[in-house]
């Protein structure tokens, strides 16, 4: 077995490696209680990807979480990381290794920006010089100006502690970084763009990640597979976000991820990602018997007319198409317009808004790439869910177009 | 109590005759003014000076003595936390002795003078600097540990690098209060042959230029002390002062 793979090395921090995960029938049973807490828990996370443990309170998803780095320990099976059981090292040394970051944040209030994020450094014995560099780097890596080293945690605003919370936990680049409901106290709008920055960080350090969730659009989110925990600690599924919500093994799965799923997966794909229709693109000017060719090839009937930088206008009306030449004469306006970069439940969105229930599509420059429509819409969502790229591959792509 | 006292009647006679009103002709220094003279304060103050180094003595020694002694108690019980509630109890009992039965019981045992007095001052210290130190480091907000130990840190670790600082606050405002009560406090100590500035008050206390220029020096001598608590907790806590950019 492959257990520990070389990830991407570009990028500023970038680290060298991540470590896979294994699950092999963990369990954890409290004396004194009849159910267990966590039942014969196997599942496995590839190196480098994000695994999101999901489901409703006391479905054993922290203390899974947990038994990670030992915080609790198992009562029977095992947890491999890279390979190695996790009962191989002692516990402190085991959780220098593995990054830690929690919903309260906790930035110990009494040390500096910079002496919170060397608190695994410090401990591994780093000399002061190359804990204050690797500070600054990670808090360039973060999106933090490197005048925060020296301020304590109660100087930031909460959104700018998490991410300290987050350097802080990538001090040491640990191969694997577990992660309680990161996200969880920050407001909606913050968690949002929090969210977003963590997953572009994630398409360059490319680490592989445990992260507990309750909320089910965030692991739809954030997870390249999730793990939905039903009560008594048992696995209901472990899949993919688009599996998921294509494929739910039973009706527990079903109901938790709630019946919205169809909804719930255009948030997974992006306008580029699907097949569009064809438009016919004319320019005042041109030809009518072009362009009856050009609709003849078109999947839809509508000429569309666009500018010299082909930039959308508008849908030509039959008056425009009479004479010999295109005369600039709209049926309608283009509207609304959609970019390849959405995704496909703001398109869809943007579609209900209108009266056309279609639109063109532009790419970055504006210029018309395809039309988007209802029907497109309803096409996407009967691809098959092997074909939904997951969210760290969707960072990747942006990552690299930027 | 008191039948336990009943022996020492004749030491407390004693104590009584070495101490109370041992310079009575003093009060006609100052006829007027109802025996308070600002001008007979000046002119006297040096007779002050040894006492009040007496005082000082007193009071910072029982609480450096008690402080290291307090939060070694704090520490065990918060490492086992079944003392906890034992500690606090003796403690609190040592507080609730009357300090001319302390010192009377201590006659005995230490025999009278600075030692006797250091024992008794540094056992009212406890329950100030103990209860405080206990509270701080309770008080520590529980993620702050787990994420602590969830990053590798050991016990021993989480306690001086963590637990600790982030009770220092709490702590040290515990030794404040200890402070100025040490200093009322060691206005007994005469009792035990300490001298003292309570001795001075104690030799005549019916010329109040005397009492009162012992006392304000007393009161002068905790706020001193308390300052100092204050500069010292200042320095050691940077980030209580952090104020939002």
């Amino acid at each position: 077995m492959s257990t520990t793979n070389a990830a991407h090395t570009e990028g500023s921090s970038a680290s060298a490696v991540a470590a896979s995960l294994e699950f092999v029938a963990a369990s954890k049973r409290y004396p004194g209680q009849d159910k267990p807490a966590v039942e014969a828990l196997s599942l496995e996370v590839p190196a480098g990807e994000i695994c999101v443990f999901v489901g409703p309170s006391g479905c054993g998803k922290t203390t899974a979480m947990r038994m990670v780095n030992r915080m609790i320990d198992m009562s029977d099976g095992d947890i491999l990381v890279g390979g190695k059981s996790v009962r191989d090292r002692p516990p402190a040394q085991l959780r220098r290794e593995i990054g830690y970051v929690i919903q309260q944040i906790g930035l110990f209030p009494h040390r500096t920006i910079w002496e919170n994020i060397a608190t695994v450094p410090s401990l591994l014995g780093w000399e002061k010089k190359r804990m204050r560099e690797r500070s600054d780097e990670l808090l360039e890596l973060v999106g933090l100006p490197a005048d925060f080293s020296d301020r304590y945690p109660a100087q930031l605003s909460g959104g700018q502690r998490q991410r300290v919370g987050v350097a802080r936990a990538l001090a040491a680049d640990p191969p694997l970084m577990l992660m309680d409901e990161p996200f969880g106290a920050i407001d909606p709008i913050n968690r949002e763009r929090l969210q977003n920055e963590f997953l572009r960080l994630q398409a360059d350090i490319r680490k592989t990640i445990v992260f507990v969730t309750h909320d089910i659009d965030e692991a739809i989110k954030m997870g390249d597979k999730i793990a939905i925990l039903k009560e008594g600690g048992k696995l209901a599924q472990y899949a993919s976000p688009a599996e998921l919500l294509m494929y739910p093994a039973e009706p527990f799965v079903e109901d938790f991820v709630g019946s919205d799923r169809a909804l719930k997966r255009l948030a997974l794909q992006r306008v580029r990602d699907i097949d569009l229709w064809k438009a016919a693109t004319v320019r005042a000017g041109e030809s009518t018997a072009e362009v009856r060719a050009k609709l003849a090839d078109a999947d839809i009937a509508i000429p569309l007319l666009v500018d010299d930088q082909g930039r959308p206008k508008g849908w030509l009306s039959e008056r425009g198409m009479q004479g010999e030449r295109v005369r600039e004469e709209l049926r309608s306006p283009a509207d609304p317009i959609v970019e390849l970069d959405d995704i496909l439940r703001d398109a869809l969105s943007d579609l209900l808004g209108s009266d056309t229930r279609y639109g063109p599509v532009v790419d970055a420059n504006g210029a018309v790439a395809g039309v988007l429509s209802m029907e497109v819409l309803s096409h996407a969502l009967s691809v098959p869910a092997e074909h939904i790229p997951t969210p760290s591959e969707l960072a990747a792509v942006e990552a690299d177009a930027s | 109590m008191i039948a336990a006292l009943a022996p020492h009647a004749p030491a407390l006679a004693q104590l009584g005759g070495d101490f109370f009103g041992n310079r009575k002709n003093a009060v006609n220094r100052c006829p007027g003014n109802n025996g308070l003279c600002p001008g007979w304060i000046v002119d006297n103050i040096n007779q002050y000076f040894t006492p009040l180094w007496e005082h000082v003595l007193l009071s910072v020694v029982p609480l450096v003595i008690g402080f290291v002694l307090a939060t070694t108690l704090a520490l065990l019980a918060h490492r086992y936390r079944f003392l906890g509630p034992v500690f606090l109890a003796f403690v609190s009992a040592l507080f609730t002795v009357p300090s001319i039965a302390f010192y009377l019981i201590l006659l005995n045992v230490t025999g009278r003078g600075y030692a006797t007095a250091v024992v008794v001052l540094t056992a009212y210290t406890q329950v100030l600097i103990y209860r405080n130190v206990q509270t701080g480091l309770r008080e520590v907000p529980s993620e702050m540990v787990d994420v602590a130990e969830g990053m590798g840190l050991t016990r021993r670790q989480i306690l001086f690098r963590v637990e600790l600082p982030m009770a220092l606050p709490t702590i040290f405002a515990g030794l404040r209060i200890a402070a100025s009560s040490t200093v009322g406090i060691a206005g007994f100590a005469f009792f035990a042959g300490a001298g003292g500035l309570g001795q001075e008050i104690f030799a005549d206390p019916t010329f109040r230029g005397n009492v009162v220029a012992a006392s304000v020096l007393m009161i002068l001598l905790a706020t001193v002390l308390e300052l100092i608590v204050l500069a010292v907790q200042r320095a050691f806590t940077p980030w209580e002062r952090a104020v939002r950019a």
